[in-house]
């Protein structure tokens, strides 16, 4: 769909407040993954706000367009977006890592309406897009399929398995956002394990590939609606995005891979985020 | 028995499959590269459109099943045995078990008896590495019928199920008649003296040696234990009470599969004189596959010997 101005300013909003959200629960809960939450919060608000097909209410609805978090350790972000989306309460996230909760260390379908399949072990979301994709083909089905996965991610061999079958049977239905923040729990990405060229990697493997700014709400907007008119091949997009994006106490810095705002960290980044709105 | 008439649980298998496509339109197959071997190739030339060939790609292969299941299809994913739960274990642990979804994973070519190709490709670990993930069911069919039968339980069962066939031609055993459930021993003989409890091509080898023992005075049960996840103990109890002594008999190691998981109901219910016939921590070899059976001591004769030993246990 094309979205005016007026529509953008209001996504931005969105994920300012999720942002909010986010860092909030991790706070709240001691233990998590900060950076990569907040660095594909831009790509999860275009997602679910102005792009998937889905009915809160009926989780299971036929019509949906799907969603599987690749990179499962981001579950704090898919959380916040389940409950802005209403498929859970805002007041649930501050369960996040209890025992008894919904709300799994990484994202668990047993529980979560609206969680498609559980993940966190990293490489396997792609192949289980893939099969949805195939399925969806097989029945001449419309819904599209969505995957969010992570840059150090693709180091995974199955990742690159699952990227020929994509492109094997066509799988037009099918696009994947690479959250590509540069850093991973070890380091940085270049120096645990190098993976670029990815934008060469994704259109050698058969892939319609665009390279974004992560960060810039029309630009993620506009590639989801590109992808959707891609014929004969998946799509990936790559987008560029800073790790910890949203507070300067985060953003950038590896330690905060699996780390969570102290209650100064968390009372800057509010501070931040709350200042966010003037601009 | 019906010794003249040898079918391999592969090919039926194969059959089941394209009998359960032609009833249900939600049916996919997957295999990896393997078909003409898994015979899912059978599948795939009824239903083209609904066999994907994800080429050596085992883990992608689990995944890519996932997500057709997550979807509402009902997929049966084949491949090798050591490589369906050798090299995937991990993404049928997270993607299939974890999230408790209807995969039906049929893997071939498991135990010795695959013969000449040797020991990289004679999965004798598979039932151990499968039957330790919860919600999986683990079915090992003692013959073509079986096998069928098997199929369309697996197909009706709710959650995912492991199910392993061989390469080789193996004596029909059962009837038209048999009724196969999950969970659910067949008791061919009770017997007296001690119970042979078998899985697989070695039910057959069961039954011949029930036969040679009965020629010496041993009245020795044979219960085809073709479900070892969910096990079922009762029968396990009953054999134990009623015999004092139990043989396990399965071509896998003797550590994790058949011979484990009764041992450790025996342990904790029945404590009972136990023999384990199986591969003993080894590898397997190349070679043909009777002659594999001898080597590895997994022949009627075999186990013979380890009824022997059981009553002998019994004894002290």
């Amino acid at each position: 769909m094309a979205v005016n101005e007026a529509q953008i300013a209001a996504l931005k909003d969105r994920a300012r407040r999720m942002r909010i959200d986010i860092v909030k629960m991790l706070h709240g809960c001691g233990s998590g993954h900060t950076g990569g939450s907040l660095s594909a919060t831009d790509i999860m608000t275009a997602l679910y706000f102005a792009k998937m097909k889905y009915d809160p209410r009926k989780p299971d609805w036929k019509g949906r367009d799907f969603f599987i978090l690749s990179k499962g350790h981001a579950a704090p972000v898919l959380y916040t977006t389940l409950a802005h989306a209403g498929f859970i309460e805002t007041s649930e996230l501050c369960t996040l890592r209890k025992l008894g909760s919904r709300l799994q260390g990484h994202p668990d379908s047993k529980y979560l309406p609206g969680v498609e399949i559980s993940t966190g072990s990293l490489g396997q979301g792609l192949s289980v897009a893939c099969g949805v994709a195939l399925a969806h083909k097989l029945d001449k089905a419309p819904n599209r399929v969505y995957a969010v996965l992570g840059d150090g991610e693709l180091q995974e061999g199955q990742i690159w398995e699952a990227a020929m079958t994509g492109a094997h049977y066509k799988l037009d239905n099918l696009c994947i956002l690479v959250d590509n923040n540069g850093l991973q729990i070890d380091g940085p990405v270049a120096k645990v394990m190098g993976v670029e060229p990815i934008t060469d990697k994704w259109r050698a493997f058969g892939w319609d590939v665009q390279d974004i700014d992560g960060h810039d709400m029309a630009q993620i907007v506009a590639a989801l609606d590109k992808a959707e008119t891609v014929k004969g091949k998946p799509s990936a997009i790559v987008c560029r995005t800073v790790k910890g994006k949203g507070s300067k106490c985060f953003e950038g810095k590896v330690e905060f891979h699996g780390t969570t705002p102290s209650k100064e960290e968390l009372e800057m980044a509010l501070k931040e985020l709350d200042e966010a709105v003037c601009k | 028995m019906n010794q003249a008439q040898k079918i391999a649980t592969r090919d039926a298998y194969g059959d089941a499959l394209v009998a359960l496509g032609k009833k249900r339109n939600d049916v996919v197959v997957l295999d990896a590269d393997l078909s003409g071997s898994t015979k899912t190739s059978k599948f795939a030339k009824t239903f083209p459109e609904r066999f994907f060939n994800i080429g050596i790609a085992e883990q992608d292969m689990m995944g890519t099943a996932a997500g057709l299941a997550i979807a509402g299809k009902l997929p049966f994913a084949s491949t090798f045995a050591v490589f369906a739960t050798g090299r995937a274990w991990e993404q049928i642990r997270q993607s299939i078990c974890y999230p408790n979804l209807s995969v039906k994973i049929v893997a071939s070519h498991a135990g010795v008896t695959v013969g000449e190709d040797g020991g990289s490709h004679q999965s004798l670990e598979d039932i151990a590495v499968m039957r330790v993930l919860p919600n999986m069911t683990v079915i090992v069919p003692a013959d073509g019928i079986e096998t069928t039968l098997a199929i369309e339980a697996a197909a009706e069962h709710k959650g995912p199920c492991y199910v392993r066939t061989g390469r080789n031609k193996v004596p029909v055993l059962f009837g038209p008649d048999y009724q196969f459930k999950i969970g659910k021993a067949h008791v061919f003989h009770e017997g007296k003296d001690a119970a042979i409890i078998a899985a697989g091509i070695m039910v057959a080898e069961a039954l011949k040696a029930r036969e040679s023992l009965l020629a010496e005075g041993i009245d020795a049960g044979v219960i085809n234990m073709s479900t070892i996840k969910p096990l079922d103990d009762e029968a396990v109890k009953a054999a134990a009470t009623r015999c004092g002594a139990i043989v396990t008999a399965e071509e896998h190691s003797i550590i994790g599969g058949l011979g484990g998981a009764v041992a450790e109901v025996l342990a904790e219910s029945a404590p009972a004189p136990l023999v384990r016939i199986g591969v003993k921590d080894q590898f397997g070899t190349s070679g043909e596959s009777e002659g594999l059976m001898k080597h590895y001591k997994l022949s009627a004769a075999d186990i013979c010997e380890g009824v022997k030993e059981a009553i002998k246990k019994k004894k002290r």
